[in-house]
């Protein structure tokens, strides 16, 4: 089933999410890829009801794009994180609301720092140092408030992600097989495997 | 027939010029000076007052509020100072506006409104009245001085026409020449805020009508950042801290016939 984790550490945030798009019981895809590149330092993996995702993922990304070439800088971590907040808050009070879950995670070139909010379909968002989103959390949560360093270089943090990902493939009955990883640090959003 | 293109704010004459606007821009050159100056850990800011008087009532002034007589300096939002030149009615409005586009950010963003984007939602608006049809532009300058982590403390100025440029060091209104050419050779890239308040209140003296320095004449204002918070902090002066300044500073010049009497 459908889980993401996000954790930061000392100057990057590792953003990881399955890659598998299902319908009922079946698996329609295995590479979909659930992380947007909102802006070269900001990254979304979204979850939540099919057909909702990416149409909300496209459209915050449509209008953080548009404010950076609009005005002269991007959007700092908060402040995107505020306005897609704003955008689901607005979304659950219409006729049709979306029902999407969020981790957004960016890297805050103004304060060189990296960033992580927790936001789900209701529009509650927090601002947090590791984060999951569906049946991975129940058991990541709690590995990573044990192993979690915010001041921990590259390797460890991978280390512990990699702690996360297999505990969940060891428990989780209907476990995710494979996942996307992704960097953001001040050089940018990369890609690796595990 | 020399005159034809002067009635139109939106009408270039055959020379390629906006009257109107030129004439706007010559009306804030005879208004009350305002200098600010860019200083690495803040902005100062100070400006002439002319509508003085023993008659006017500025109990106001003196405790209510946030600070400042309400005539030159504004606080636009928690981050920005705002000092006008011009048609008072007109800066009120443009306040009342950016106060409002400060907000709405807020609003969206959850974040203060970064200076340079405040500035250029004032200059969109005053832009518009350069092109839209039977309005007069807003005969105002104004100077910006702000703070948001994108550019630290960062200083303004716009113009009628809607244009916009940063500066180290300007100075908008009655005799800018005068003064800009002061802040030009006194001006140092490493400048601080102490020196800096020093280098307005002096360069301010030398370029105002009057001969005296007092809180009846001036406004004053400053940004720092606040050493815990790290937040932006403004400080708007009340009439008897700038008194205190000037003092401080040994800009007041002294009553002559106390001194008559002393002796």
């Amino acid at each position: 089933m459908e889980t993401s984790f996000a954790i930061t550490g000392k100057g990057y945030l590792i953003m990881a999410a399955d890659t598998t798009a299902a319908r009922s019981i079946v698996k329609m895809k295995v590479d979909e890829d659930k992380i947007k590149e909102l802006s070269p330092h900001l990254l979304m993996a979204y979850s939540g009801e099919p057909g909702d995702t990416v149409q909300f993922a496209e459209y915050v990304e449509r209008n953080i794009r548009l404010y950076q070439i609009r005005n002269l800088y991007p959007l700092r971590p908060s402040a995107a994180a505020s306005w897609i907040r704003k955008a689901l808050a607005d979304s659950l009070r219409s006729r049709k609301p979306y029902s999407v879950n969020l981790l957004l995670g960016g890297y805050d070139t103004a304060t060189h720092d990296p960033h992580l909010y927790w936001i789900d379909y209701l529009g509650t968002m927090t601002e947090v140092p590791f984060a999951a989103h569906g049946y991975g959390s129940y058991f990541a949560l709690s590995l990573l408030d044990r192993y979690h360093n915010p001041e921990a270089d590259l390797e460890e943090g991978l280390a512990t992600l990699k702690r996360c990902l297999d505990e969940v493939s060891k428990r989780l009955v209907v476990s995710p097989g494979k996942y996307k990883v992704k960097i953001v640090d001040k050089d940018g959003v990369r890609e690796i495997e595990l | 027939m020399a005159r034809r293109y002067d009635s139109r704010t939106t009408i270039f004459s055959p020379e390629g010029r906006l009257y109107q606007i030129e004439y706007a821009m010559e009306a804030i050159s005879h208004a009350g000076t305002v200098l600010g100056v860019l200083a690495k850990d803040g902005v100062v800011l100070a400006a002439e007052k002319k509508v003085t008087g023993k008659l006017l009532d500025l109990s106001s002034a003196k405790d209510g509020g946030y600070g400042g007589s309400g005539e030159k300096i504004y606080l636009l939002n928690s981050n920005v100072i705002g000092g006008v030149a011009g048609l008072t009615a007109d800066a009120n409005s443009l306040v009342n506006y950016a106060r409002t586009a400060a907000q709405q950010h807020l609003v969206l963003y959850n974040e203060d409104i970064p200076v340079e984007l405040l500035a250029q939602r004032l200059c969109d608006m005053k832009q518009g009245y350069t092109q839209f049809g039977g309005l007069r532009p807003f005969g105002v300058s104004l100077l910006y001085a702000g703070y948001d982590p994108h550019y630290q403390f960062q200083l303004y100025h716009s113009d009628p026409s809607g244009n916009y440029s940063g500066w180290k060091a300007t100075c908008i209104g009655a005799n800018n020449g005068t003064a800009q050419s002061l802040l030009k050779q006194e001006y140092k890239d490493d400048i601080e805020v102490k020196d800096a308040i020093g280098l307005v209140l002096r360069t301010m003296s030398k370029t105002m009508d009057s001969t005296t320095l007092n809180s009846e004449k001036l406004e004053f204002a400053v940004l720092t950042l606040d050493p815990e918070t790290k937040q932006p902090r403004a400080k708007i002066y009340r009439p008897a801290e700038i008194d205190a300044l000037l003092l401080a500073e040994g800009l007041t010049k002294k009553d002559e016939d106390t001194e008559m009497k002393a002796t």
